[in-house]
């Protein structure tokens, strides 16, 4: 083994005071293997070092939660002895390098991290960005990445259905792939990562160890340059035929009484999974390397412990049910060995041929890495962002041309070249496929369904990250309310750029700041995450990203709501209120190409008080569609209501109330906490009187009719025609603009 | 009725046949393991979905060397009802128990989304509660479902009414753009000669409740249930 020098500790992305603390711990000098072991668990990826000071902060509690942060996933009591167990996570950086891998083994990892837990994934929505299509790169990018998506969930037999993509040139050079997945678990059959019970055997299932991966987790926590690409070896390569076989595996042993613990290999592979376990339990594991099945020969025990070849779990099994753990996994071909016992000395010891490799406390490894308190402080530019100078944007004169330039913009436009290429309806369980605010999926053996949405306006979270992370909870909340669901809780990806910058630090504690008012406001609890820094390449750092997602619940399916309109004749209402809000907008982006000023507003109060007005409605059963108002505003809004149903298009007439409000503010601002709302005419009243009650602003603005969209803008005795367009005219912009812009350009 | 279910390493949609049969249509269902030599007792077997094999080599390739499929030949030659469903009508071409082969999607993509497909012969074991020229609304999911054969045996499949299923307009009329994935003869679904092995590329087993929005799934599982009962009541299987 080479000697450990300053330069070795370096490249392993390790400070002096870092290695200084490792030599404290072993009271003596690391060997290779020892300190690849330490560099990946102290990782920013794997050990969260600059964040996690401030995600203590985040509501984690709550009379549903089964299970918080700090296990594999997050599990959320939904009744009736079952949970849903969810978590979300990144795989950036892999997918830049190698968008087609990269994207599938983000899959394969949050499958994994679901089905350890003991639940069978019955759900997967992505969040994607990257940047405006005009470029070749983005274009092979955004491909690579739908089809590994599609490779990955599509063979697993787990449906996706739904997610969000977003184009700016900010994910130029730095994508994001945030996979979210979904499961359902008895609620008294939940498996945790624990090596407990001291002489218990430690059995490795799935795929053989490779040299794929190694240091993945310490290129997940480095900055990207030009010669980034060059770290594709470092990228993991999927068998999702292998991870069926291993999900059917997990599951049938959860059915037997012989595990005591279970883990998947993720980042840091056999050495976080080793250690963690081991250090949940406050126990030891002996590690015999020679007995772990290979790929190659004369693969080092670094090369062992450090490997991230997908497809691997390590589970813990009770005394004297090794033989049964190992014939369920020959039954699904699976390479299998116990490769180790839990000790009681609390230490991780690695052997390889007879001698000791490795000798770390496992506690150590696993909990004890640094923590910093990073240092946090506005950019210089912050001001400049939010300064927006009304009197330079001339307000709209052709709103047809503006209507139609949204809804063909990337980031509007329908999502379907996407989502037809994912298996949307595998398991027979979704109800609202992909294109409505919330996908939802019933529960079988139950009249219950779940709700889901990935949601995050980056650009709000770049003009005020407080303000943004608030705006992204009230979102999200308001997509599964407007599906008729309660949401019940929240997963988090927080995507950012370098946590060393005092900017970039500042966007993440003033994100988690505004996470944690709305969810206490709103009481959802955050049940699990993943946070995803160094996000820039060359210096440029992406838009704060927090994404989230979100599950609420339906107690009784058949009241699940989509947002498009279902009948001629049927009113429509906007619940909530119109206010100059043009800052952020993506009508400022799309037509005046700007970025700037103050996010839309949000009352916390206002917002509570829609989503418990919209709920009754729906659960009285008076509303026939409901869709929240976000990008595009309220005309955008209205085109979806009327062209996003499979099944027709319908047309409406619209009145809207102008007031003080400049025309493209009530055209296409992004005011929060409104709804539209159709209904028949019969319940109008009941409608107009709920609304009153809850303190929630409400306006019949007109009735859908014909095919095409009409909408007036102005007040009592003026009112001016500002869009008048056949909806098959809206569709075909806004259906196929995507594989226009793939295709053509 | 009891339903065998096949299960492959990779199948996928061995859990939503089981479902419908036992759960929606409250028949005996039996999930059969490939390495499993025997369909005894079985009065229908179903090939499902997913991707047997990871759909490595070629899909349905491998499968069709699992050791049950020498039991589903069988059992197809003495007459017992054969449905494959997606990848187990992949790997019915690949066994030989239906003719042609599957070609990559005309688009190259994987494709999930609503068909309608014409019933063109309403005559069969897995169709006659149907109306001939009937319009059922049945989605797809795959990624190889370009049916393809040559012009003799094609020839041959219309000249025996062997064409069960083609993907047409929801108003019936046959057009290039109501076909998903560029099969032959807007091909989605063949019988054998006998006309008890039955393969198809839509899911009919997605779309067999109201729950979950449609369910004219239904009428191919229904008439299978229908014929085996007639065929019982006349004392042959």
């Amino acid at each position: 083994m080479p000697p450990i020098t300053k330069d070795l500790v370096a490249q392993h992305n390790l400070t002096d005071e870092e290695y200084q603390k490792i030599v404290e711990i072993l009271g003596r000098g690391p060997n290779l293997t020892e300190l690849g072991m330490f560099s990946v668990m102290w990782s920013e990826h794997c050990s969260y070092k600059s964040s996690r000071l401030h995600l203590k902060k985040l509501p984690t509690t709550g009379p549903r939660v089964v299970q918080g942060p700090g296990e594999n996933a997050g599990a959320i009591d939904i009744g009736d002895g079952l949970c849903v167990v969810f978590k979300m996570e990144s795989h950036n950086h892999p997918s830049f390098i190698e968008p087609y891998q990269g994207a599938a083994t983000g899959v394969g990892g949050i499958l994994r991290d679901i089905f350890t837990m003991g639940a069978r994934p019955i759900a997967l929505l992505d969040s994607l960005r990257f940047g405006e299509l005009h470029s070749s790169k983005n274009r092979h990018l955004m491909r690579g990445v739908v089809s590994g998506i599609a490779g990955y969930g599509n063979c697993m037999g787990v449906p996706t259905v739904g997610g969000e993509i977003v184009f700016n040139d900010i994910y130029a050079l730095n994508p994001l792939v945030n996979v979210f997945c979904l499961g359902v678990a008895h609620k008294d059959k939940i498996f945790r990562g624990t090596a407990a019970g001291v002489g218990n055997p430690v059995i490795y299932f799935g795929s053989k160890t490779g040299r794929d991966g190694i240091h993945g987790a310490t290129m997940a926590s480095d900055s990207f340059d030009d010669e980034s690409e060059q770290k594709r070896p470092t990228v993991q390569v999927g068998d999702p035929f292998t991870e069926k076989l291993l999900l059917e595996a997990c599951l049938e042993l959860m059915e037997r009484d012989v595990l005591v613990g279970i883990q998947d290999m993720g980042a840091a592979g056999l050495t976080s999974s080793s250690c963690e376990m081991a250090s949940r339990a406050g126990n030891g594991i002996d590690l015999d390397l020679a007995k772990v099945p290979r790929r190659e020969p004369g693969m080092t025990p670094y090369e062992i412990m450090l490997s991230e070849s997908q497809e691997r779990m390590l589970m813990v099994a009770k005394a004297g049910k090794e033989e049964e753990c190992l014939a369920i996994c020959r039954k699904w071909d699976l390479d299998v060995a116990v490769i180790g016992k839990v000790t009681a000395d609390g230490i991780l010891r690695v052997k390889d041929e007879g001698k000791v490799v490795a000798e770390i406390p496992a506690k150590a490894l696993a909990d004890e890495g640094p923590r910093y308190e990073r240092p946090y402080q506005p950019p210089s530019y912050q001001d400049m962002l939010t300064n927006l100078n009304y009197d330079a944007v001339p307000d709209v004169k052709d709103a047809n041309a503006a209507l139609l330039a949204l809804l063909e913009s990337p980031t509007i436009a329908s999502k379907r070249w996407v989502y037809e290429q994912y298996d949307h309806m595998v398991r027979t369980n979704t109800m609202v496929r992909p294109g409505s605010d919330a996908a939802v999926v019933r529960i079988k053996g139950t009249n219950k369904a779940v709700a889901m949405t990935v949601d995050c306006n980056s650009r709000y979270c770049l003009l005020h990250p407080y303000e943004g992370a608030r705006l992204a909870v009230a979102e999200a909340a308001r997509n599964l309310v407007c599906s008729g669901a309660v949401p019940i809780g929240l997963t988090d990806c927080l995507n950012f750029g370098n946590p060393e910058r005092p900017d970039i630090m500042w966007q993440f504690v003033m994100a988690i700041e505004g996470m944690k008012d709305a969810c206490e406001h709103f009481q959802i609890p955050i049940v699990s995450g993943n946070v995803s820094f160094y996000n820039e390449t060359n210096g440029l750092s992406i838009y704060p990203t927090p994404m989230l997602g979100m599950v609420g619940l339906i107690e009784h399916s058949e009241r699940t709501t989509t947002q498009w309109f279902k009948e001629e004749g049927d009113e429509v209402f906007l619940l909530g209120t119109s206010r100059e809000d043009l800052g952020g907008a993506e009508y400022l982006k799309v037509v005046h190409a700007r970025e700037q000023g103050s996010p839309p507003y949000l009352s916390l109060d206002k917002e509570k008080a829609l989503h418990e007005c919209v709920l009754s409605l729906i659960h009285e059963g008076l509303l026939q569609s409901a869709h929240d108002c976000s990008e595009g505003g309220l005309a955008v809004t209205l085109a979806e209501c009327c062209m996003s149903g499979a099944e027709q298009a319908l047309g409406a007439v619209i009145r809207l109330t102008r007031g003080r409000l400049r025309k493209d503010a009530i055209l296409f601002g992004e005011s929060q906490s409104r709804v539209v709302i159709s209904a028949k005419p019969v319940h109008r009243q009941a409608i107009l009187d709920r609304a009153t009650q809850s303190g929630v602003p409400v306006e019949v603005i007109g009735s859908i009719s014909g095919n095409r969209l009409v909408l007036y803008v102005g007040d009592e005795g003026s009112t001016e025609k500002v869009i008048d367009q056949p909806v098959a005219t809206l569709r075909a912009r806004w259906a196929f603009s995507l594989e226009r812009t793939l295709r053509e350009s | 009725m009891n339903i065998g279910v096949v299960v492959f390493p990779g199948s996928n949609c061995d859990h939503d046949c089981q479902h419908v049969f036992r759960d929606v249509l409250a028949q005996d269902v039996t999930m059969i393991w490939h390495k499993e030599t025997s369909v005894s007792g079985l009065d229908a077997i179903i090939l499902p979905g997913g991707f047997s094999y990871g759909d490595y080599l070629r899909t349905g390739a491998i499968a069709r060397f699992s050791p049950i499929m020498q039991a589903v030949k069988r059992f197809a030659s003495e007459g017992g009802l054969v449905l494959g469903i997606c990848n187990g009508f992949q790997i019915l071409l690949e066994a030989g128990l239906l003719p042609g082969a599957m070609l990559r999607n005309r688009s190259l993509h994987f494709i999930c989304r609503e068909t309608y497909v014409k019933v063109e012969n309403a005559a069969t074991p897995f169709t006659h509660l149907c109306n001939p020229g009937q319009v059922l609304k049945i989605p797809v999911a795959h990624a190889d479902g370009n049916y393809y054969t040559d012009p003799v045996t094609l020839a041959g499949l219309q000249a025996n009414a062997q064409v069960v299923f083609r993907y047409c307009a929801a108003d019936g009329s046959m057009t290039p753009e109501s076909c998903p994935n560029g099969s032959l003869d807007n091909i989605a679904g063949i019988r054998n000669a006998e006309g008890n092995v039955l393969g198809l590329m839509p899911h009919p087993e997605r779309c067999a409740e109201m729950v979950i929005g449609n369910e004219d799934g239904r009428a191919i599982f229904l008439s299978m249930i229908a014929s085996w009962e007639r065929n019982k009541s006349v004392g042959v299987r």
